[in-house]
C-alpha cells in the first residue's frame, strides 16, 4: 500500500513516499512561488523516483505553512503532530524534537510512544528563525550553507547583544566594519540564535533522552554545535535528511489512515 | 544663565541652548561618524545661531544613546529623565510621555508634580520603533518624512498581520505585489505602528495630557492612529518634538547650575 507526505514549508517543498511503513522515496524543492504549484512538482518528482504516479497512492497527507493548499491531499496535520511522528520514526527513542524553519522553530516532547506531550512554538519573531541566519548571510555577503562550517573555524566567538534581527543585521555589519572576522561573527550569531531557540526548548522541559534537531537549520553544523553548548546535551544523529522530518510524519499518519479505511492485505 | 543640552541618538544629534529659562537655539542634524564629532558639531552650530561660544555655557548635559560621549557635557542624564522634564517645562500638564526614537521607544508616566512614577520601555525589538518605519519607508519607496501623510490619503483600510518587522516587511512587499496603492499600504504601516506602541503604552497606563516627542511623534498617521486607539489628544508641542531630549537636558543642566532639581 502506497501512501505520501507533503509538507510544505515558507522557503521549501518536501514528498516522502511511504510502502507498508518504509521509505521509498522523497524529493525535496525550493518553493518558487505557487504553494499549490509546489506540492504538485515535488510529489510527482518523489513519485518518479519511485517510478509510481500519484494514482498509486493510496492515501496522502499534508502539512506545513502551506498545507491547505495542497491539491491533493486527502487530509491534513499540524506541523506539531507531524514532526512528532517522524521524529519517532526516524529515532524512537527521541523525547525532545527541536524543529527550526525558514520562519518559525518549535520545541516538542514526546512520550515514549512518539505522542506530542508539549510543545513550544515561535512564528511571530524572525530571531531564533531560519530567516535570522539568511538575513545574515545576505548582511555578511556569504552563502547560507557556509555559515556552518566557517564557524567551526572560529576561536573567538564574538557577542552578539541585540536579539531583533533587525538590529544584529546593523550590529554586525558595525562588527564586520571594526574589524571582526566574519567566521567570529558567524559563530556568534550562531551562539545568539541558539539561546534564543533553547528558551523555546526550556520552556517544554526538555527531556535529554534524546534531542533531536530537525528542519533546515539542523543541517548547520555550527548551530547544532551552538545548541550543545547551551543545552548542555548532545544531539542525536539521525539517520535521514532532518528536513524531511515533517514530510515523513505525514507520509506515516497517511499510512494510519489508509490503514483504518482499508485493512492492510 | 546660559545652559545647554545635548541629545545625541542613534540616527540624529539635538542641541538646545537655554538663556535665563528661554530657548536661544534649537538644532537637529544627522549624526556623524563618532557620538563625540555629532555633539560637538550639533553643539557648534546651536552655539552659532545663539551667538555664543561654548565657554559662554554654564552647564551642560548629554543625553541620549551617545550620551556619554558629549566631551563638553558636565554629566550624563537618562533619556527616560530628559524626555518627561523637557516635555514638562513645555507642558507642566503632561502626565504621559510617549517618546519613539529611531532604535527604541519609551513611555513615561508623570504625577502632579511631574517626577517619574512609572515607565516602559522597548529596545530589544525595532517594532514601534524609527527603525520599523524606516524599513518600511525603504520597501514602500517614499521618505520616511512622507509615509505619515499616506494614511491621510488612504482609502482602503488594510492591515498587518505580522508584529516583528521582518515579517511585516514581506507582508509589505506581498502586498505591493498584490497591486495595493501605495497610500494604502502605508496607512496600515502607520496603523501597525501605532498599535505596537499603545502595547508598552498600557503597560504604564496613559493619562491625560499626553505629549509625544522624538522623531516619529511628526508622522500623522501614527499620531491619529494612537489617538483613536488610547482615546486621547496628543497635545502639540512648541518646540520641535525630536529635541524635547536636549531640551530636557539643559534645563536639568540649568537645575544643576541652580543647585536643586534632582531627577
Amino acid at each position: 500500500m502506497i501512501v505520501a507526505g507533503c509538507d510544505i514549508g515558507s522557503l521549501t517543498a518536501k514528498a516522502v513516499i511511504f510502502k507498508d511503513g518504509e521509505m521509498l522515496s522523497s524529493h525535496l524543492m525550493k518553493v518558487r512561488s505557487r504553494p499549490d504549484e509546489a506540492a504538485v512538482e515535488v510529489m510527482n518528482e518523489a513519485l518518479s523516483k519511485a517510478n509510481l504516479t500519484l494514482k498509486d497512492v493510496v492515501y496522502s497527507v499534508g502539512t506545513g505553512y502551506g498545507r491547505k493548499r495542497i491539491p491533493f491531499a486527502d487530509e491534513t496535520f499540524s506541523e506539531i503532530v507531524c514532526h512528532g511522528k517522524g521524529a519517532h520514526w526516524v529515532l524512537p527513542s527521541v523525547r525532545t524534537v527541536i524543529d527550526v524553519g525558514g520562519q518559525d522553530a518549535k520545541a516538542i516532547r514526546l512520550d515514549a510512544g512518539g505522542n506530542v506531550v508539549k510543545y513550544e512554538y515561535n512564528d511571530k519573531c524572525a530571531s531564533g528563525t531560519g530567516r535570522f541566519l539568511e538575513i545574515m548571510a545576505d548582511a555578511l555577503e556569504i552563502e547560507l550553507e557556509e555559515m556552518g562550517d566557517l564557524s567551526l573555524k572560529s576561536d573567538a566567538p564574538v557577542r552578539i547583544s541585540s536579539q531583533c534581527v533587525v538590529f544584529a543585521e546593523t550590529e554586525v555589519i558595525s562588527l564586520v566594519n571594526g574589524g571582526k572576522e566574519i567566521r567570529d561573527v558567524v559563530s556568534g550569531l550562531h551562539k545568539a540564535m541558539a539561546g534564543r531557540i533553547a528558551s523555546l526548548v526550556r520552556g517544554i522541559g526538555m527531556l535529554e533522552k534524546e534531542v533531536m534537531m530537525a528542519g533546515g537549520v539542523a543541517k548547520n553544523k555550527g548551530i547544532r554545535s551552538a545548541m550543545e553548548d547551551v543545552l548542555g546535551v548532545e544531539l542525536a544523529a539521525v539517520k535521514c535528511d532532518p528536513q524531511l522530518n515533517g514530510a515523513i510524519g505525514a507520509a506515516l499518519l497517511a499510512g494510519e489512515a489508509a490503514g483504518k479505511k482499508q485493512p492492510a492485505g | 544663565m546660559i545652559v545647554a543640552g545635548c541629545d545625541v541618538g542613534s540616527l540624529t544629534a539635538k542641541a538646545v541652548i537655554l538663556g535665563d529659562d528661554r530657548v536661544l537655539a534649537v538644532r537637529i542634524g544627522k549624526v556623524k561618524s563618532r557620538p563625540e564629532i555629532s555633539a560637538r558639531e550639533i553643539m557648534e552650530e546651536a552655539l552659532k545661531d545663539a551667538g555664543l561660544r561654548m565657554k559662554d555655557i554654564e552647564c551642560s548635559i548629554g543625553t541620549g544613546y551617545g550620551g556619554k560621549q558629549v566631551p563638553f557635557a558636565g554629566e550624563a542624564v537618562s533619556e527616560i529623565a530628559c524626555h518627561a522634564r523637557g516635555a514638562l517645562w513645555l507642558l507642566p500638564s503632561v502626565r504621559t510621555v510617549i517618546d519613539i526614537g529611531g532604535q527604541d521607544c519609551k513611555v513615561m508616566k508623570l504625577d502632579r508634580d511631574g517626577r517619574i512614577v512609572r515607565f516602559a520601555t522597548n529596545d530589544k525589538c525595532a517594532a514601534g520603533t524609527g527603525r520599523f518605519m524606516e524599513v518600511m519607508a525603504r520597501v514602500l519607496n517614499v521618505g520616511l518624512d512622507e509615509l505619515g501623510d499616506l494614511s491621510g490619503r488612504a482609502k482602503k483600510q488594510l492591515n498587518l498581520a505580522s508584529t516583528c518587522t521582518v515579517w511585516a516587511q514581506a507582508e509589505v512587499i506581498q502586498k505591493i505585489n498584490e497591486g495595493e496603492r501605495v497610500e494604502d499600504i502605508g496607512g496600515a504601516v502607520n496603523n501597525a505602528m501605532a498599535n505596537r506602541i499603545v502595547i508598552l503604552a498600557n503597560t504604564v497606563g496613559v493619562e491625560n495630557d499626553v505629549c509625544m516627542t522624538g522623531g516619529v511623534s511628526k508622522n500623522k498617521g501614527v499620531v491619529k492612529g494612537l489617538e483613536r486607539l488610547l482615546d486621547i489628544r496628543v497635545k502639540k508641542l512648541r518646540l520641535d518634538p525630536q529635541a524635547v531630549g536636549a531640551l530636557g537636558a539643559a534645563v536639568i543642566a540649568g537645575e544643576r547650575r541652580k543647585g536643586g532639581g534632582e531627577q
